[in-house]
């Protein structure tokens, strides 16, 4: 209390460089908090959009051949095919579980009574529900009767669903509607996405295969798999399967560009260590925002104790302990760098909620599927209260020269002094 | 109440400055005495030694039956706080605080509760003459009220002595009729031990016994 007095006394003389020592303080809080929430926002980001796919899948594209081979030459277009699915579900037994091929079919009319609905079709197999964790609201996904049998099922997201019976969409389950000509029976409705509207419409691959005449062509194989740990594993078995698919293609085995192949495992490992890097890389940057203002804190204070020295030495002789004195300096950098700080921090946190006001939880689209660039760009409670410990060890820190100079000071020269 | 034996005193530098050459001196209780000599001969290295301001290299000096010597820096400090009052040329206030708060600083450092503390640097005050000034600051008042106001805090702690470097020399010589009257009657009346170093031969002349410093040494 008689501190916290004197402290007020000694800025209020110096009111300016008092704020000055602060802004810089409160601006590296600032950094330190607007940085860490922006990195937390993209950590989370990252994480949300993982958390629509399982790790252990990989996709398969056909691309185009870059090389020649085998008599032919470079720049053949590559179409997977059911051999090569066949290939995918057989071969590779150690380590792949379950796969299943994919085709889309855009712009379907699906019809129910006199409403209408334009969808995209997608021929999936069981297996896709699990890779996208497709959550069903009622009914059932694909299963391998339908895709034996070539049923003319389909799942229809909520939000299409309501378009059909607007006021209770759950009760086009088991109801039969158009695609096109056809008739198909509603087996499950998939619950909608807050964040992007769904249009896909799942059904057997098989029955989207013979009824769009696509022969024994599809867009993509998946898979999911097990027993590739390390970056180096992923590695062999990728190039394991690239060799084996693309000698079906009579393109070279190691041919980059024949198909593609989009590894979700060593996505998911790879963006886990940028995070990692990222995280840190704010933390320092963020913490030598804040030494700089440490620093000035402390040049600050140094200058302060030389201009007190007179002051100090009176004090000393008239019965001052140089713990005193020490206690003073180093109180009033704690409350200067506090103080400023806080202020730095709560600015910081609006900060941090403005951004997640607008661009938190905004899906962008890449064009191969929508992510979050942010997704709740704070820093938690901890973090806050992290920050507030580094603040006074900071004050501390930045006291602690001038205040053990200050302690120093020997009352005669400072008397002499004039 | 003081006494010292052999003090000698070397100011370190390029040109060791031997300025105290083996000091001997004893000032009994409630004495007031005054020390002169030519300029750089001493006077204030040896009152800063008796202050605790300052080591010496040799010899002893006894303060109240103690031997000061050796001390802590927080040790002599709490001697200072306790047993000495000091009274500077140059006053030595501290310009942001108000008279009463510079008078109650020492006993801030003695752990005496606000109130307290409050109350008895304005009775001193009020013994200087100065209630009405007490809200002010150092620069706004005269020399003469500035080292009332100083001469206060000397005294708020009740010292057993008083150490005056030049009280009066930077006061015109009205007002340091005026202060030396004042640390007269403290002296007679509180029976405080008062030690004036003074080129002021007027001054020297009004108290009980002056100690003369020459070449180092007691003359
Ligand atoms: N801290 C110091 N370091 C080095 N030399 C010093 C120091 N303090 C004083 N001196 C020297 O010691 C000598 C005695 O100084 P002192 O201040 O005691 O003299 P004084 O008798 O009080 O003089 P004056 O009447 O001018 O005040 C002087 O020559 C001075 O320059
Ligand atoms: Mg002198």
């Amino acid at each position: 209390m008689e501190l916290l007095s004197e402290i007020w006394q000694t800025t209020q003389r110096n009111k300016l460089r008092t704020s000055l020592t602060g802004f810089a303080v409160a601006w590296g809080i600032f950094m330190l908090i607007v940085l860490l929430g922006a990195g937390n926002g993209l950590i989370n980001a990252q994480q949300a959009n993982s958390d629509d796919y399982v790790d252990n899948s990989m996709m398969v594209f056909g691309g185009m051949t870059s090389k020649a081979y085998d008599g032919l030459k470079e720049g053949r277009d590559v179409q997977l095919d059911n051999n090569d699915l066949k290939t995918t579900q057989t071969r590779f037994t150690q380590n792949i579980e379950k796969a299943g091929g994919i085709l889309y079919e855009g712009g379907a009319t699906i019809t129910y009574g006199e409403n209408y609905v334009s969808s995209s079709l997608r021929g999936v197999y069981p297996i896709d529900a699990e890779i996208n964790k497709t959550k069903l609201v009622a009914g059932r996904f694909i299963n391998e009767i339908d895709i034996r049998d070539r049923r003319k099922v389909l799942i229809i997201p909520e939000n299409q669903a309501r378009e059909l019976i607007p006021h209770n969409p759950r009760a086009l389950l088991g109801q039969t509607v158009k695609v096109g000509q056809m008739a198909f029976t509603v087996i499950g409705i998939e619950q909608e996405d807050k964040s992007r509207m769904s249009t896909d419409v799942h059904m057997p691959f098989t029955t989207v295969q013979a009824i769009y005449n696509r022969g024994d062509k599809m867009r993509r194989i998946v898979f999911t798999f097990h027993g590739l740990e390390t970056e180096q594993e992923n590695e062999d078995f990728e190039k394991r399967y690239r060799a084996t698919i693309n000698r079906q293609h009579r393109a070279a085995p190691d041919d980059e560009d024949a198909i593609w192949i989009w590894n979700r495992f060593t996505q998911a490992m790879q963006m886990a260590q940028g995070m990692n890097i990222i995280r840190t890389a704010l933390w320092i940057i963020g913490l030598f925002t804040l030494l700089s203002g440490i620093v000035g804190v402390s040049n600050i204070m140094l200058i302060t104790v030389r201009e007190r020295t007179r002051e100090f030495g009176i004090r000393k002789a008239i019965g001052a302990s140089p713990a005193s004195i020490l206690r003073i300096i180093i109180t009033e950098s704690i409350v200067v760098t506090g103080f400023f700080g806080y202020i730095g921090m709560l600015l910081g946190i609006g900060a941090n909620l403005y951004m997640d006001a607008t661009l938190g939880s905004k899906p962008i689209e890449t064009g191969l599927f929508t992510a979050t660039v942010f997704v709740d760009p704070t820093v938690s409670l901890g973090t806050c209260f992290g920050v507030t410990l580094v603040l006074i060890i900071a004050g501390t820190i930045a006291g602690l020269m001038p205040a053990l100079k200050a302690a120093k000071i020997r009352p005669i020269e400072a008397l002499r002094a004039e | 109440m003081i006494k010292l034996r052999n003090v000698h005193k070397t100011y370190a530098g390029a040109q060791p400055l031997h300025v105290l050459k083996g000091i001997d001196l004893d000032i009994a209780e409630g004495e007031l005495v005054s020390i002169m000599g030519a300029s750089g001969s001493g006077k204030s290295t040896l009152l800063n030694i008796l202050g605790i301001l300052d080591d010496y290299d040799e010899g002893e000096y006894h303060l109240a039956g103690t031997l000061i010597k050796n001390l802590s820096e927080t040790r002599a400090a709490e001697y200072r706080n306790r047993m000495i009052g000091f009274i500077f040329q140059s006053f030595n206030l501290i310009s942001f605080k108000t008279a009463v708060e510079n008078v109650e600083l020492p006993l801030f450092y003695q752990g005496v509760s606000r109130r307290k503390r409050h109350q008895m640097a304005m009775d001193e005050l009020e013994k200087m003459g100065l209630t009405d000034w007490a809200a002010h600051y150092p620069n706004e008042m005269s020399g003469g009220q500035r080292q009332r106001v100083a001469i206060a805090r000397a005294l708020v702690t009740r010292p057993q002595i008083i150490l005056a470097d030049e009280p009066t020399g930077a006061l015109d010589s009205k007002t340091g009729i005026e202060v030396m009257e004042l640390l007269k009657r403290l002296n007679r009346e509180e029976h405080i031990t008062m030690i004036i170093v003074t080129h002021d031969p007027n001054v020297a002349a009004q108290t009980n016994r002056i100690i003369r410093i020459k070449d180092g040494v007691i003359e």
